[in-house]
């Protein structure tokens, strides 16, 4: 697995978010993560990205103990993700977005910076390219001057995404990539996550309510309810799951309707 | 965190550029510098203007115009704390103090030379920052206002109570240096030697904010959980941000030192800390030609003003509202809509 939970618990102020989750990515995969609103989806990708500690349990990127390091360690050992609202930098331009996420693959510090050292230039020119290319894949190339919040909302969210595949990560996480978007972009984004592994090799862990793109692009879906993992297979022995419709009566939602 | 509101999409009109048409006369001017063969024209006339002045000026111009291009070296530098990195600092002064100190102490009281008290300085201003930033970089920023604000009046107290220091006398008769046989003694030498300071800040400010830090410290400004989410230390980040800026304090208070011969607490009081943020925030944060011209202004402002004799700081004071009035986001022009 490279991605494994054991055990994983958190709770605010009593208010049990996750209990005792056991769960794991295999690398190369398309993996989903279901549930109705409030089952701690979010949550979850919150402690594996380290803003949330968890008050019990293990978690590991290929072996490596994660659960007690900073966002910002995590990101560096392999993990991107993107934001349930996204979450672009205000006044800032695409490419400047997208550099963002080179930060961790690169080091110079404010002298080599003052100076322009010849390897200060060279690692701002491989950034560059990098924050090009990753642009380029996304479908963005000739948008790289433009304030990322002028551009359209499905644009923005291809910036995240951009952002994102800049940290050069073995696992991408996305919270819920199709919100908001209409069907032709979701169509797109199907095309684009299969990309992300085929052609990149970074596993996907997506959360969505789209089940037909979830149903569609998944090759392992785990159910999440109240916080407790009820189950996990491949999309078809999930949708005709019992636990899970039971878990999503009551949703009105019609997109959930299995 | 994740808030669990829906997505607003906020769809933009997709076919706008992005950038705004120049409308007020210094976005006009700016504009027409846009192209780098204009910027170095620029650049190149501005200091043929500022190396020709002390020879077609009085001595009383030139002794004003050093200390205007001693605050563009300290402007810059709060900038990169308060105009890059977005961190409140209401005692930046204390940096200035400090390099001033340690370099008026070693030359003075221990008759080290003064080019090799410059890097103790450094160092002593460095660690300063660390000190002040490393416990209080994790507070508030309105708690940041206050921490800072005390850390300044405690480097104040302290210089003012030592014996070391001179006590509220402060240190006189601080050596003028030489550098390779030329003794910088005038002050047309100590004007040249501010020109070039300025100068170096300026390069130093353009070269940080076009590279990966610079970048970073935009990223934690904008949005503190989303540069983590891209691997970026915004502790780390922000402490650089501290000591990059006391360090441009400290050079700034070392040569204001060995300029003036003599240094006392009230040098580096809280007004002065305030002046120098008014400056930063008057041209615009985070914009070097803004905060370049705010050091100007701050500086040249009361002295251009001086006709008006007593009255001339209230003139002063209602021109700063106004302009706070009708250009709240500074006098620089914004560089995007
Ligand atoms: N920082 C927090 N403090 C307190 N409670 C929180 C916090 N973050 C999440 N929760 C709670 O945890 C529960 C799960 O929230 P979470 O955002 O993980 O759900 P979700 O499955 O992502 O839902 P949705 O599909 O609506 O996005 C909610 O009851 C939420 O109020
Ligand atoms: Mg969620």
């Amino acid at each position: 697995m490279l991605l494994q939970l054991k055990q994983v618990s958190l709770s605010f102020a009593g208010n049990t978010v996750l209990h005792e989750v056991d769960f794991g990515v295999a690398a190369g995969r398309i993996h989903s993560l279901i549930g109705p609103n409030g089952a701690g989806k979010t949550s979850m990708f919150n402690v594996i990205t380290g803003f949330y500690r968890p008050q019990q349990g293990d978690i590991t990127l290929d072996g490596e103990q994660i659960v007690k390091r900073k966002p910002h360690a995590v990101t560096r050992l392999g993990i991107a993700r993107t934001f349930q609202n996204v979450r672009l930098f205000r006044e800032m331009s695409v490419l400047e977005n997208v550099m963002a996420g080179q930060h961790c693959r690169s080091r110079a510090g404010a002298l080599a910076a003052i100076l322009r050292l010849p390897s200060q230039r060279a690692e701002e020119r491989r950034i560059l390219e990098t924050s090009l290319e990753c642009l380029d894949f996304v479908g963005l190339m000739g948008h790289q001057d433009r304030l990322a919040t002028n551009l359209a909302y499905g644009h923005q969210r291809r910036v995240e995404i951009a952002r994102a595949l800049a940290t050069e990560p073995k696992l991408l996480l996305l919270d819920e990539p199709a919100a908001g978007l209409n069907s032709g972009e979701k169509q797109a984004l199907i095309e684009l996550i299969r990309r992300i592994r085929d052609e990149r090799g970074v596993a996907v862990l997506l959360i969505e309510h789209d089940m037909s793109l979830v149903m569609n692009v998944s090759e392992r879906i785990s159910v999440l309810d109240h916080g407790s993992l009820i189950t996990e297979g491949d999309p078809h022995s999930v949708q005709n799951d019992p636990k899970v419709i039971e878990a999503y009566l009551g949703q009105d939602d019609e997109e959930l309707a299995l | 965190m994740d808030k669990h509101s829906p997505p607003t999409p906020t769809d933009v009109d997709e076919h706008d550029s992005g950038r705004a048409k120049p409308r007020n006369p210094l976005q006009k001017l700016y504009a027409a510098f846009e192209s780098p063969g204009r910027r170095r024209a620029l650049h190149l006339t501005i200091l043929a203007i500022l190396i020709v002045t002390p020879w077609i000026s009085s001595q009383y111009t030139t002794v004003i115009l050093t200390n205007a291009l001693l605050y563009v070296v300290l402007c810059l530098g709060l900038n990169i704390v308060v105009g890059y990195a977005g961190l409140l600092d209401l005692g930046y002064a204390a940096f200035f103090a400090v390099g001033a100190y340690t370099v008026g102490i070693l030359t003075q009281q221990f008759g080290v030379n003064f080019w090799a008290a410059i890097p103790f300085a450094l160092m002593a201003a460095a660690l300063a920052g660390v000190i002040i930033g490393g416990p209080t970089l994790r507070l508030r920023s309105d708690y940041l206002a206050i921490v800072t604000l005390g850390f300044g009046e405690i480097v104040r107290f302290t210089a003012r109570n030592l014996e070391i220091t001179g006590g509220a006398s402060g240190l006189s008769h601080i050596p003028e240096p030489s550098l390779f046989g030329w003794h910088i003694d005038s002050s047309i030498d100590f004007y040249y030697v501010f020109v070039v300071l300025a100068v170096l800040a300026y390069v130093a400010s353009q070269r940080l904010f076009d590279s990966r830090l610079g970048r970073a410290w935009l990223y934690v400004r904008h949005d503190e959980d989303a540069a983590e989410a891209m691997g970026i230390n915004r502790v780390a980040t922000k402490l650089a941000a501290y000591v990059t800026g006391a360090i441009f304090g400290a050079i700034g208070g070392i040569f204001f030192s060995v300029n003036l011969g003599a240094i006392s607490p009230e040098s580096f009081s809280f007004q002065q800390s305030v002046l120098i943020l008014l400056a930063v925030v008057l041209g615009g944060m985070g914009k070097i030609p803004g905060v370049i011209l705010g050091a100007f202004i701050v500086v040249l402002g009361p002295e251009l003003l001086r006709d008006f004799g007593t009255l001339r700081l209230l003139i002063f004071a209602v021109l700063l509202l106004l302009i706070m009035l009708f250009r709240p986001s500074g006098i620089w022009p914004e560089k995007r809509s």
